[in-house]
């Protein structure tokens, strides 16, 4: 089955998929940057209006959003404004063999930081465990959380999700 | 008998924003509905909406709602009957409504019919067992009154409602067992998909729910498979425990009311099914009803507050509000809305219209 096909039947993205969005690997070094996971062309824009700095740009209303990396600077405003939850922020320079994935979360408790809890991939199913680094929750953000996770780096694709038990 | 310029039937999002448009323009408009409330469908939408920021994308609908209100109240040309029911429209153009237990009647200048959809049924064994729901009265029980439906849910209907009332209903605490979807890939928007995939709800496609299971009430259900006629493929069957089914499988207009105008009407399955026929202004043949929203082309409550501020302008406009400016502000959103309809995600809107306009 082609990738686009499982997204269709499953909700599940595919590793290709997610990889065809990541910025080189100059970009990847250099710090924070988003990763849009909206995959399927759908009338929408709040990632564009939500974007202090412009890197983030859409042909038109129907489009798939593009980032320009060049202007990302992993401010993630644009997690918590997503109708869709689907921008997740990824910092692969924390060191020690970890990963930062700062994802939006609307479920309670809220985890607070230092926490440790299960990190969940794109099924639901624990993948390993996450530290709670930084958790981001004020009117702003208007109950859309935006949570930072600590992750093994080898959980780039997978880790999307917690659970808190 | 009571009069008023613009008489617009329904308080949801395309009724509410009809009012808006038309009082705005200078028109005074008599709202009714039957809620205690105004806001339709729109009460229960705790999700924040798509599209662009001119359509308040990215706000919650509970919060969309509250401007609405807002506005409508401090607005002196809307006049609000809640608690008010529309009983028939009369073939010389009397409204016949009850308001409060008293019987009433009123006359409008023009009407505006924004009386939105009902659920859809599904057929299957048991399917009148207590426990078993329409989505609407799930997001009712949960985000209006924070009642859970019931512990363990088995969701039937993977379109953006069925996503989005599991994702509602994980939110409330109640565990989703699964979604089952006849049709071979999942109809809502993808993001929906995901965002209910990652808290570990499977959505199964080509799966149907063949019965319901309990006597008192709903204790489990029977899921097969489906082959590409969406027969059940006999063998595939499997019980799962719930006490909860949750249908979502698609919304009917509730035009009725619309009928009763005698404007053509037409079988048109893409726009959800009986629809007047418009144009696009959104006027019927029966000249000088309106129409917007749900009522004649199942869509998102985004499609239905553009469709309200075209009603509510158009109808101003066949008032005499025939102002350059008033007849700009309704031709952008015509574009407006076009333009949200223009996509891969719009398609089934367009052809359904395409048979609209292609004559009988």
């Amino acid at each position: 089955m082609e990738s686009y096909e499982i997204l269709e039947s499953t909700g599940v993205a595919t590793r290709d998929m997610f990889e065809n969005l990541l910025p080189s690997s100059e970009r990847r070094a250099k710090g924070p940057y988003i990763v849009m996971e909206c995959y399927e062309e759908i009338p929408c824009n709040p990632c564009v209006t939500s974007c202090k700095f412009g890197a983030v740009q859409m042909e038109e209303l129907n489009k798939c959003p593009h980032v320009d990396y060049e202007k990302c600077v992993g401010c993630a405003n644009c997690v918590s404004h997503c109708p869709g939850l689907a921008c997740f922020m990824i910092n692969e320079t924390v060191g020690d063999g970890k990963i930062d994935i700062t994802f939006p979360y609307e479920l309670k408790p809220v985890p607070a930081k230092g926490d440790i809890v299960n990190a969940l991939d794109r099924k639901g199913a624990v993948v390993g465990k996450a530290e709670i680094v930084r958790v981001l929750s004020g009117p702003r953000m208007d109950h859309t959380n935006v949570i930072t996770m600590r992750v093994d780096k080898e959980l780039i694709y997978d880790a999307r999700n917690i659970s808190l038990e | 008998m009571k009069f008023s310029d613009i008489v617009v039937i329904g308080g949801g999002p395309a009724g509410m924003s009809a009012a808006l448009a038309a009082a705005d323009a200078g028109v005074r408009v008599t709202m009714m509905d039957r809620g205690q409330v105004l806001g339709g469908q729109l009460i229960k939408q705790t999700h924040r909406f798509f599209g662009s920021e001119r359509e308040r994308a990215g706000t919650r609908g509970i919060e969309i709602v509250k401007i609405l209100r807002q506005q409508i109240a401090e607005n002196k040309n809307i006049e609000v009957l809640k608690n008010t029911e529309c009983l028939g429209i009369y073939s010389d153009g009397v409204i016949s409504y009850e308001t409060d237990g008293k019987y009433g009647l009123m006359t409008g200048e023009k009407v505006i019919i924004a009386t939105g959809a009902a659920e859809k049924m599904l057929q299957f064994e048991n399917n009148d067992l207590p426990g078993v729901y329409g989505a609407g009265a799930v997001q009712t029980l949960m985000n209006v009154y924070g009642i859970q439906p019931g512990q363990k849910v088995l969701m039937i209907g993977a379109g953006n409602i069925g996503l989005i009332v599991s994702y509602q209903l994980m939110q409330a605490g109640v565990q989703v067992a699964a979604i089952v979807e006849a049709m071979p890939k999942i109809g809502g928007y993808k993001v929906h998909a995901s965002k209910v995939a990652r808290m570990g709800v499977p959505i199964l496609t080509r799966k149907t729910c063949k019965a319901a299971l309990g006597t008192d009430h709903v204790t489990g259900a029977v899921l097969a498979d489906m082959d590409e006629h969406f027969q059940i493929i006999p063998g595939t069957e499997e019980e799962i425990e719930v006490d909860t089914i949750c249908l979502a499988v698609g919304l009917a207009p509730l035009s009725e009311l619309v009928s009763q105008t005698r404007c053509k009407m037409r079988y048109i399955p893409q726009l959800g099914g009986f629809v007047p026929e418009r144009d696009e202004n959104l006027e019927l043949t029966a000249k000088g009803y309106y129409v917007a929203g749900d009522v004649s082309c199942i869509e998102e409550a985004t499609a239905a507050m553009i469709e309200g501020s075209i009603a509510g302008l158009s109808a101003a406009i066949a008032t005499g509000m025939n102002h350059p400016e008033i007849i700009g502000k309704r031709d952008e959103w015509i574009k407006q809305l076009e333009n949200l309809r223009s996509g891969k995600t719009g398609a089934k809107i367009r052809s359904g219209f395409a048979v609209m306009n292609g004559g009988k």
